[in-house]
């Protein structure tokens, strides 16, 4: 017995887990490479959604709209996070969970929290790109200050994450992936109204739900820089908040993922 | 003496399929060793209880009672350790869907720490091994059935654990793809001294792949051993196949006899005779008026399938190619 213990201990491969971060990596590098051949269209989608409604609402809203302004760009920049983040990895893990495709991970010796956070860094990854054409074009649209856009990339990134984290719980959560899928919709619809439309545009009851929403302190950030006054403090604060929302959701969805195995037929 | 790679002992499991309904006992008091170093296969009809038994031998269900444990260690869910000792191959892998083959087993290869340039080597030693190379650059969506699950069993293979547990590996494969896997399985197995554990339907291939074999009915292993010696355990009979032209003449003595003792499948017969029986209803058969209604006949000794019923099954679901 002590023999097949040392034999076993050193087979090939048997004693190398990896770390949570090499785990992560290689999940990300996997999804990088799903999502690049398959998701192509929908990341355009959700890119030409968010441009679509700078240009709409360029008609309706007058140049010394400023405040305004920001508010929309911004808005729509954090959208095609909430899109991609929010909406297509809540379908995904929705999926992944009615169709038993969670044991492939969970046979494997690796932590959910490393598959939650390397597929909730790649669909981040995958919003960016979207995201920053859209704030890119948008200040030059509304006439929006260039001196702090700079400041769009760690925002986008945070932002990104966060929502990307909250589609991983709602789609491992949900008991169903037709609820998952309803829920990602309905929260980036939320993201997209109470996002683009300015705080002050809001009802007061409104507003409430507003500040609870994780994509609104990336809004705020953003908006804050288009406007070309942010403030440090304000910024951090702003960004700590979101990336508390990304450690609460990545928690909870890595908690989720264990029950979602063991809970699925065989 | 031969150890155990998996002791599974008295384990159970029930499935609900609502609040109101009743509980369903997918394994129902399962006790089983798997040798070290061995090829054991588990048969059995659909609904026994297989993919929730090798579930739960990999940790990824958890049983209402009962224990498994690997190599003398508690089995336990989400336990990474068992995920470093033992590969598994589920009877699909979504997960990977989208994906290139050759990004499938080198994601995985990385998955199971190795590193980046190890696990492109391997994948590539794969690829060839099991004759991918002109699928590597394809997306599992895009490929075939067998192609598919092809690709699958090198993302199992990848890495080389000491113990694989492989549910339906063959399914869907030409018979080169099949047979390239079981000479990969085989190579892992005299080389290294891999464990297999795999779930089949396919009698014929169990008879001739399997160094031992545990037959589940209902949650419940009817039946364990090699699969010689199960057979030797039924071998006072015989089978004999009959393939009727058009309905067989009931006024027959010979037709009579059998109806009510052959298992039917269309025009198919299938009975278990006593040696002499057989012969006689046999002899009887060819030299009478039946014979005109007869397509084929075989008389075979006993198969695996021949024991699984002899031992009590109660379906007809297991193939015989």
């Amino acid at each position: 017995m002590t023999e097949l213990r040392e034999r076993v201990a050193t087979a090939p491969g048997s004693a190398s887990a990896p770390s949570i971060l090499t785990a992560a990596a290689a999940v990300y590098a996997g999804q990088l490479a799903r999502v690049r051949a398959a998701r192509g269209p929908l990341l355009f989608v959700a890119t030409l959604q968010s441009l679509g409604i700078e240009v709409l609402l360029r008609g309706v809203v007058h140049n010394d709209g400023r405040s305004t302004a920001a508010a929309i760009v911004a808005g729509s920049t954090v959208l095609v996070a909430a899109f991609v983040g929010l909406n297509l990895l809540a379908q995904r893990f929705g999926a992944l969970r009615a169709g038993g495709a969670l044991d492939y991970y969970a046979a494997l010796p690796i932590s959910g929290a490393s598959v939650v956070l390397g597929t909730t860094a790649s669909y981040a990854t995958f919003a960016i790109p979207g995201a920053l054409l859209t704030v890119v074009v948008g200040t030059a649209m509304y006439g929006l200050s260039f001196t702090y856009l700079w400041l769009a990339v760690p925002t986008v990134i945070a932002a990104g994450i966060a929502l990307s984290a909250v589609g991983a719980a709602i789609g491992l959560v949900l008991p169903r992936p037709e609820l998952a899928t309803v829920a990602g919709q309905l929260a980036m619809t939320a993201a997209l109204f109470l996002g683009v439309i300015p705080p002050g545009h809001l009802p007061v009851g409104v507003r409430g739900v507003r500040d609870v929403l994780p994509s609104t302190y990336g809004v705020d950030a953003l908006a804050a820089a288009l406007r070309g006054h942010p403030s440090a403090g304000g910024q951090l604060w702003r960004l700590a908040a979101t990336a508390g929302y990304a450690a609460a959701a990545l928690l909870l969805a890595s908690r989720a993922f264990r029950r979602s195995v063991d809970r699925s037929h065989g | 003496m031969q150890t155990a790679a998996f002791e599974v002992r008295d384990l159970r499991r029930c499935y609900r399929s609502g609040r109101r309904t009743t509980p369903v006992a997918a394994n129902d008091g399962i006790d089983l060793d798997v040798p070290t170093g061995g090829v054991f296969g588990i048969l059995g009809p659909n609904g026994a209880g297989k993919s929730t038994l090798i579930r739960q031998l990999v940790g990824l269900l958890r049983p209402d009672a009962g224990s498994v444990s690997l190599f003398g260690q508690p089995v336990r869910a989400g336990s990474r350790t068992t995920g470093g000792l033992v590969a598994y191959l589920a009877q699909d892998e979504p997960a990977l869907d989208e994906m290139s083959v050759v990004a499938a087993i080198t994601t995985t290869a990385r998955l199971r720490g190795r590193s980046r340039s190890d696990a492109q080597r391997l994948a590539a030693e794969l690829i060839d091994e099991l004759g991918l190379t002109p699928l590597a650059a394809r997306t599992l969506t895009s490929l075939s059935g067998g192609q598919r699950r092809l690709a699958c069993v090198a993302v199992a293979l990848v890495a080389d654990r000491p113990v694989l547990v492989l549910d339906e590996p063959t399914t869907g494969l030409d018979p080169v793809a099949r047979r390239s896997v079981w000479d990969a399985l085989s190579r892992r197995r005299r080389e290294d001294g891999t464990t297999v554990v795999l779930v089949t339907h396919n009698v014929l291939e169990a008879e001739s792949v399997l160094d031992r074999v545990a037959i589940l009915d209902r949650g419940r292993v009817i039946g364990c051993d090699s699969p010689g010696r199960l057979k030797a355990s039924v071998s006072d009979e015989v089978r004999l196949d009959l393939v009727w032209r058009r309905e067989p003449p009931a006024d027959d003595p010979v037709v009579a006899m059998l109806a009510p003792r052959s298992f039917r499948d269309g025009s198919r017969w299938t009975a278990r005779l006593g040696h002499a029986e057989a012969r006689a209803a046999l002899d009887h058969l060819i030299a009478g008026p039946a014979l005109d209604y007869l397509d084929d006949f075989t008389l075979a000794t006993p198969s695996l399938e021949d024991v699984y019923l002899a031992l009590g099954g109660c379906d007809d679901d297991m193939e015989r190619a």
